[in-house]
Formats: structure tokens, C-alpha cells, sequence
């Protein structure tokens, strides 16, 4: 496909998304767009197929049927340049997943460096800026293992943004935390969400969805059973089991 | 060192103990050269066996299932089949097979007992070191492997930069009992006549009539060659060590 896409257009473009593993079957259909510089949430009860959509828009998993395209690139295209999808789309896991035999501030710095061949000193001033903006200055020379959850989740957003991506997927990145170490880096994604950057997001923070996102989506059972502003969806949900979800977690 | 062969001469003189190699200078010649041969041949197939293991290990993880099958076959016919063996049949059987070469007008074989030796010793290490990798790479988690792969690594880079250095922590221990085994089984290169350290203390005894002092010094080299490569290995484990990292 020729990539015809411009920046007016959605930079993620799920259209009838289908995934089975074996008979089960996780996504039922799901449409939805993402554009530019929006900060989009997808929330809903464990097993309704949030991660396995994020995973599947990464390429992580492949789809059974249906269309994923990021700015304008087909993932489901067996021919797909993943590096090139990569290098556009960032992901941050539940479980931080950094490399635990390099510092915080080589974690950052591997990829520029291996995957996109940077230069050395120029990736790792821009590192140390990014540990910075995460507020993790000081800590460039600790080990993952010598951090708490919430630093090494800072060190893993800080290690996606080193590529410089179009758009940010955030996996349940709270998930695993302490809560007082949730808030740490709720801020940091709100930071870069006011920053401009395009985000979307699987998460269980109700609040941070209210206050951060300009477009809920709540999916039960593979299939988005209801979308729109949070202000709509939180207070005047029309579906019961959307209701029925949101008066459980509120 | 004139002192130490005084002393050797003595205890010869007053007991009757042979270690000729000690303070007869071509003994020592003929010793010494052993060692070189020896410490010659466990490097290179450290080094050779360690690079086979690493690539097959990576190999046996490959989509591909020729691939795979390969790697799997080359695990069970070397570690299936006893290592004498396998040198027998590289040196006697192969090597008669391939041609041989001119050189200064003589006709010599392609490969030389030495090189044969390092080939086979190698392979026959490398099988053990793949599955050696493979329980380390099978102990790295998938979701960290899944975070290099969203960072752009391709499958081979992944191996290199973050696999391979996760897995070597989690098989130093097993790695290490492996080439142990491996300076030992360079004796074996004896049998093809590669004048090694076994081969040449035995050459020493048969001719100054000493086969229980020449023993005595055969086992405390190797005894000693094994202790410092462990004292190495135990030094690369605790350099390797992450701070904080608990497994």
C-alpha cells in the first residue's frame, strides 16, 4: 500500500479489529481512530481485550481479520517494515520490562543507539534531558533492580520517548504500582500529554481518564460497548453495563 | 632456578624420585611445550565452542524449522557419540578424505592433526554449550524480549544486546562445569598424536623410566590449569553481577 497518509488524519485507524486465540474469541470488532496530539483511554472490566488491542496495534500479536493502520501503514500487511511501525509507535508495559543489566540511563540510550545508529554522544545528551524530564535526574547510574516500580516506570516512558515517536501506548502502566507511586507517573503521562503528545491508553485510573483524556472508550467482552467525551461518559453513561461497570470503579 | 633443579638433583640422588623435567633441560623443553600445546588447544576451543554454542542456541530459536532441525541433530550426534570418537573419525576419516596440499614440495594435508583437533574438541563442547544457552535463554522473560521488539530490535539484534547477556548470567554456573570438562578432554587430541601435555609427559617417562613422578606432575598441571580457568570464571560471574538484581 501506498502510504498516502497526511497529519490531518488519524495516526491510528482500527477498523473492525477481529483476534482469536484458539476458539476464544477477544476482539469482536472494534473500530476506533486515534488523531493527533489526542489523549485517548480505553477502559472497562479485566478480560474485556484492552491489552490484546494495544499489543495487536504494536504488532505485537497479530489480528484474525479486520484493518490496523498507523499513519496510513497496514500492520496486518505480512510485508510490514516493523521497524519503520516501531519507530513511530511507543509502548510502555504493566511490568516496566527494562533491560536489568544496563543503567537507567543506558536503557534509555540502547535503542537510538542499536536500532537507529545515533550518535553515541548526541543520544545520550538527550538521555540524560529525558531522565530529567521524568524527574529521575540523579538516578541515570542505578540499575532497574535498585529502583522502585515507579522510577523504573518513569525509566521505560523515558526509554519509549529516546525514539522519538508519533504516538505513545501506555499498557496498564499503573497497574503493577505501589499507589503512592501511581500518582508519580500519572503526572509524567499528563506532562506529556500537555506536551502535545498523542497517547492512548488502557487503564484502570478512573480520575486520570476523566481529567486527562479527550475521548473515553468502554469496551466489555471485546466489543466497545460505548465511547464519547469523559464528561458525557462519566456522568451521563447510556448503556447499563457501562453504568453498572462505572458505579463499581467510582 | 639453578636452586630449584639442585634440589630436584638431590632428592633424586637421596630417595630415588625421578622428576627429571625439574632439572634436566630437555625434559622441562619437552614439558613446557606440552603445556603451550595444551593451554593453545583450550582456548581456542573455549573460545571456538563458546561462539558455536552461542549461534546454535540462537539458531534453535530461529522461525525457520530446517533450521531448527539442524541445530537440534548437530546437539544429539555430539553429545550422543563418545569424543575420542569424533576425533578418530574427523582425523582418520575425514581427513583422509580431503586433498592434500603442496607446500615447499611436499605433500601435506589439508588440515593438521592440531587443526583437527580444535575442530572436533570445539563441536564436541559447542553441543553441550547450545543447550547450556538455551536453558539461560529459556530463563530471560518474554516480556522483556517483547520490549526490546517494541523498541525496534530485530530478532538477531535483541539476541546480541540484551538475550545473550541475560542468559550468560543465568548460565555462567552450568557454562563454567562445561569448559572444565572441556580443558580435560583436550588429553584426547593425544590419540592423534598432537603433542600436547599428556603426550609429551609421556614421552618423557617412557624414556627416563619416572611413570610415577611424571604422574604426579601430569595431575597437579592439570589440577592446577582447572583452577585457575575456574578462578577466572568465578571472577567474570562476579563482574556479570547486577546490582539489585534478584533472582
Amino acid at each position: 500500500m501506498v502510504a498516502t497518509w497526511t497529519p490531518d488524519q488519524p495516526i491510528v485507524q482500527c477498523v473492525e479489529v477481529r483476534k482469536s486465540f484458539g476458539a476464544l474469541e477477544v476482539l469482536k470488532g472494534i473500530s476506533l481512530s486515534v488523531r493527533k496530539g489526542e489523549v485517548i483511554c480505553i477502559i472497562g472490566p479485566s478480560g474485556s481485550g484492552k491489552s490484546t488491542l494495544i499489543r495487536c496495534i504494536n504488532a505485537l500479536q497479530p489480528i484474525s481479520s479486520g484493518s490496523i493502520q498507523i499513519e496510513g501503514i497496514e500492520v496486518t500487511d505480512p510485508r510490514l517494515d516493523k521497524l519503520a511501525l516501531r519507530r513511530k509507535v511507543g509502548m510502555v508495559f504493566q511490568q516496566y520490562n527494562l533491560f536489568p543489566h544496563k543503567t537507567a540511563l543506558q536503557n534509555v540510550m540502547m535503542a537510538p543507539i542499536h536500532v537507529l545508529g545515533q550518535k553515541r554522544a548526541e543520544v545520550e545528551a538527550r538521555a540524560r534531558a529525558l531522565l530529567a524530564k521524568v524527574r529521575l535526574a540523579g538516578k541515570e547510574d542505578s540499575y532497574p533492580g535498585e529502583l522502585s516500580g515507579g522510577q523504573q516506570q518513569r525509566v521505560a516512558i523515558a526509554r519509549s520517548l529516546a525514539m522519538r515517536p508519533d504516538i505513545m501506548l501506555f499498557d496498564e502502566v499503573t497497574a503493577a504500582l505501589d499507589p503512592e507511586t501511581v500518582k508519580e507517573v500519572l503526572v509524567t503521562i499528563r506532562e506529556l500529554a500537555e506536551d502535545g503528545m498523542t497517547c492512548l491508553l488502557v487503564t484502570h485510573e478512573m480520575n486520570f481518564a476523566r481529567e486527562v483524556a479527550d475521548h473515553v472508550y468502554f469496551t466489555d467482552r471485546g466489543v466497545i460497548v460505548e465511547h464519547g467525551p469523559p464528561e458525557t461518559l462519566f456522568t451521563a453513561a447510556k448503556d447499563e453495563r457501562t453504568q453498572r461497570f462505572l458505579s463499581q470503579v467510582l | 632456578m639453578q636452586a630449584i633443579g639442585n634440589w630436584f638433583q638431590r632428592l633424586y640422588e637421596s630417595t630415588g624420585l625421578n622428576f627429571s623435567v625439574f632439572y634436566d633441560a630437555y625434559d622441562w623443553d619437552r614439558y613446557l611445550g606440552g603445556l603451550k600445546m595444551t593451554l593453545f588447544l583450550s582456548v581456542t576451543t573455549i573460545m571456538l565452542s563458546l561462539v558455536i554454542g552461542a549461534a546454535g542456541a540462537l539458531m534453535q530459536g530461529s522461525p525457520s524449522r530446517l533450521l531448527r532441525l539442524a541445530v537440534n541433530i548437530f546437539v544429539v550426534v555430539f553429545r550422543n557419540t563418545p569424543p575420542l570418537v569424533q576425533i578418530f573419525f574427523f582425523y582418520f576419516g575425514l581427513g583422509t578424505m580431503l586433498p592434500a596440499v603442496e607446500t615447499a614440495g611436499m605433500r601435506v594435508p589439508l588440515l593438521s592433526n592440531v587443526q583437527w583437533a580444535i575442530i572436533s574438541l570445539s563441536l564436541f563442547a559447542a553441543a553441550f554449550n547450545v543447550e547450556i544457552f538455551r536453558s539461560g535463554i529459556e530463563a530471560v522473560p518474554r516480556t522483556t524480549v517483547e520490549a526490546a521488539e517494541a523498541l525496534g530490535y530485530t530478532r538477531f539484534k535483541a539476541y546480541i544486546h540484551i538475550v545473550l547477556p541475560l542468559a550468560i548470567r543465568v548460565c555462567l554456573p552450568a557454562l563454567n562445569n562445561n569448559l572444565v570438562n572441556l580443558l580435560k578432554t583436550t588429553t584426547l587430541a593425544y590419540a592423534i598424536a598432537v603433542p600436547e601435555t599428556l603426550y609429551a609427559v609421556k614421552q618423557i617417562w617412557s624414556e627416563s623410566q619416572n611413570v610415577f613422578e611424571m604422574m604426579v606432575v601430569l595431575l597437579a598441571t592439570y589440577g592446577i590449569l582447572v583452577g585457575v580457568l575456574v578462578w577466572l570464571m568465578h571472577r567474570w560471574e562476579r563482574a556479570m553481577r547486577i546490582p539489585g538484581y534478584a533472582r
